[in-house]
């Protein structure tokens, strides 16, 4: 079209429709963010807490796969081999030192897995029991926090969305199990339960990580699910009165329903946070429980119970009380610190 | 829906009672009288709006309706059946559904929206493969004016219309007749709410339902109502045609509350008086004896507060609970 360059007659042909091609550009769709993504990018970029995921991480992996290879065994006693003469060059090496038969094999050319933090006083080598301890420390952990958040969950729960009287009975019970004193309750049960489990366990394998262990994860299921109960009953009681929750209603649901699929993913970060945090404070329990001698069956170490038995020769061997100590120290502080983190990435109230 | 089907009632409700225990001192508690002795039906096809200030026990009513709330005494009754035990709120929960005011607090945050939609038809099941269920919450989705690929997406991405969108087509998931909206355009921006209106009213020609219209917003309910209930303190007061309540109120509540609408010509404006109310609205709590008006109306006598005027039939279909209508116009 030919017009002049001062007209104000529209160019029709500046205004062509778009083609499909040119309409797929315009339409540009972000990828669907969820909440958990966001948080988990929230976390990532807190290093503290990545650092302290890497350290668990890295932990829980090596307790897990070094006693796979490992040449030493946490209860084999070196220099002890049937039919010989015991080797007393075993008991009480320092780190990286050899016992005697050892040291004519490395004479002879041969290579020999080095005592990292040397051996006890029976000749067991130190490192891998410290491996097992962790692995006995981080299970103890791990499992009495599922079994709190099991528990604690169902109940708070029900608790919070019944409300009236089956809330009142409920939190009552709470009240009551909260008044009573747990080390007391430990105590009790394990001297208790020794008694009465000694022969129904032999065989299986329980038996290897003793009524003590046992005991313990009884304590927690019955005692400590009262915190994480309380939590939950608390948000569920706030988030009940929201509004989705009575269309579900509205719709028909029940109660298993709506607690499953609107109250619990919504106390999502709450129920994470308080898990985390839970580790931490079980895995303590469980070793100065130990370290009193409640812990685990001898010969299974735990950390705790490192630390106890080292106290024996602390003057001539204190390194063997200050690394299961470390250790110790190292996982609880990770796992409050990344706590921490996750609960600044998933509550949502401290982002603005 | 042509005007013979309009004769069949489809939801009947009489003397609905809904008191709610409050604790008032330590063992104390004395009930809050929500909604006191509520009776009206709403015809096949019909919009009834339902208008009252805040606090009087409008969205009680609607819950109520739908037994969210379990009624303290009346009847409500559906179809020609009432609706009393467990399995008949079954029943009616497939046939009745509901359209909340929040758009933000209505729909969960951890739900897709294709879940949200989804979710009646997963409490009933109304589907037998996860293909069925996807290509009828794509239909619903297509009825609100949402694109497909919203489906996968969470409420928090979408604005309050969008919101309102989602919430609606959620309740049109198991095919219902009547909908209660529960003031489903008070939280939209004015021109979403125009919007959000029209489909209500499109998608009742298109699928023939029933709704009961809560709002306080006057000329929202004027526009989409059929009739016009009119509730004060638990109560109803006036029932009539929306047009002949806008016209002729008599109660000298409606008559306030229609002269607080303002008008887009000023000098009609100029010529309308408004008729302010004095006082507050009593508590529900210690609500006053007789007509719960008295207290604030101008033409109150000692009669009103003995007994509670009965809803009579002044004019055709229009419904007034007053000692002195005739003092009045």
């Amino acid at each position: 079209m030919d017009i002049s360059k001062l007209s104000t007659q529209i160019n029709m042909d500046d205004f062509i429709p778009a083609t499909e091609e040119e309409k797929e550009y315009m339409v540009q769709m972000r990828p669907s963010s969820t909440f958990f993504k966001d948080s988990v990018k929230r976390l990532l970029r807190n290093r503290v807490a990545t650092v302290c995921f890497f350290i668990i991480v890295l932990i829980t992996l090596a307790a897990i796969f070094i006693p796979m290879f490992w040449p030493y065994s946490y209860d084999q006693m070196l220099g002890m081999t049937p039919g010989k003469p015991v080797d007393n060059t075993f008991k009480d090496l320092k780190p990286f030192q050899y016992g005697a038969s050892e040291l004519a094999l490395i004479d002879s050319g041969e290579s020999v897995v080095p005592h990292i933090f040397g051996t006890d006083s029976q000749g067991r080598d130190y490192f891998i029991r410290v491996v097992y301890g962790t692995r006995i420390s981080l299970a103890v952990g791990f499992f009495a926090s599922i079994i709190v958040l099991i528990i604690g969950m169902t109940i708070g729960s029900i608790a919070g969305y019944a409300g009236g009287k089956v809330d009142l009975i409920i939190m009552r019970i709470v009240d009551i199990i909260y008044s009573l004193p747990d080390m007391l309750m430990v105590i009790l049960l394990s001297s208790v339960l020794k008694v009465v489990m000694e022969g129904a366990l032999d065989g299986t394998v329980l038996a290897k990580i003793g009524s003590n262990i046992i005991s313990l994860f009884i304590v927690f299921g019955v005692l400590y699910w009262v915190s994480m109960a309380r939590l939950i009953r608390g948000q569920i009681l706030s988030l009940r009165e929201q509004e989705y929750v009575l269309a579900s209603q509205a719709a028909g649901a029940r109660g298993k329903w709506i607690i499953l699929k609107h109250l619990l993913p919504n106390c999502f970060s709450v129920i994470i946070i308080s898990t985390a945090l839970q580790i931490p404070s079980a895995i303590f329990t469980e070793s100065y429980l130990s370290f009193l001698g409640l812990g685990v069956n001898a010969p299974m170490p735990s950390l705790g119970s490192l630390a106890s038995d080292a106290l024996n020769g602390i003057s001539s061997y204190p390194y063997r009380l200050v690394i299961p100590a470390l250790v110790i120290s190292l996982i609880v502080l990770s796992l409050n610190l990344f706590g921490d983190g996750l609960r600044d990435a998933f509550d949502p109230k401290l982002d603005t | 829906m042509s005007e013979a089907a309009k004769t069949e009632n489809l939801v009947e409700i009489k003397h609905l009672k809904e008191y709610f225990n409050v604790n008032v001192g330590f063992f104390k508690s004395r009930p809050l009288k929500a909604v006191d002795d509520v009776s009206f039906s709403i015809k096949k096809g019909e919009t009834l709006g339902l208008v009252g200030e805040s606090g009087c026990g409008k969205t009680t009513v609607g819950r109520t309706i739908l037994n969210l709330y379990k009624p303290t005494a009346g009847e409500i009754w559906y179809d020609g059946k009432l609706i009393k035990t467990d399995a008949d709120i079954k029943e009616f929960r497939k046939k009745a559904t509901m359209v909340f005011q929040d758009p933000y607090s209505s729909l969960n945050p951890r739900m897709t929206v294709s879940d949200i939609i989804g979710e009646p038809l997963d409490i009933h099941n109304l589907y037998n493969t996860k293909e069925e269920r996807r290509e009828r919450i794509l239909e619903l989705m297509g009825y609100v004016g949402l694109n497909s690929e919203h489906a996968s997406r969470y409420a928090h991405e979408f604005s309050g219309g969008q919101r309102q969108r989602i919430g609606i087509a959620r309740s049109l998931a198991v095919n219902p007749e009547f909908i209660v909206c529960d003031e489903p355009v008070s939280a939209l921006d004015v021109s979403i709410q125009a919007q959000v209106i029209n489909m209500f009213d499109e998608l009742q020609d298109k699928l023939g339902l029933t709704y009961l219209f809560i709002a306080h917003d006057l000329l929202v309910v004027r526009h989409i109502s059929d009739r016009i209930a009119v509730m004060y303190l638990g109560k109803l007061v006036e029932l009539a045609d929306a047009n002949e309540i806008y016209d002729h109120p008599i109660h000298p509540y409606s008559k306030s509350l229609l002269s607080s609408v303002p008008v887009p010509d000023p000098k009609i404006a100029r010529a309308n008086k408004r008729i302010i109310l004095s006082g507050d609205i009593p508590s529900p709590l210690n609500a006053p004896s007789g007509c719960p008006f008295r207290t604030r109306c101008p033409h109150a006598t000692p009669e009103c507060a003995e007994s509670m005027p009965e809803l009579k039939e002044l004019s055709s279909r229009h419904f007034v609970a007053c000692h002195h209508p005739e003092n009045i116009a």
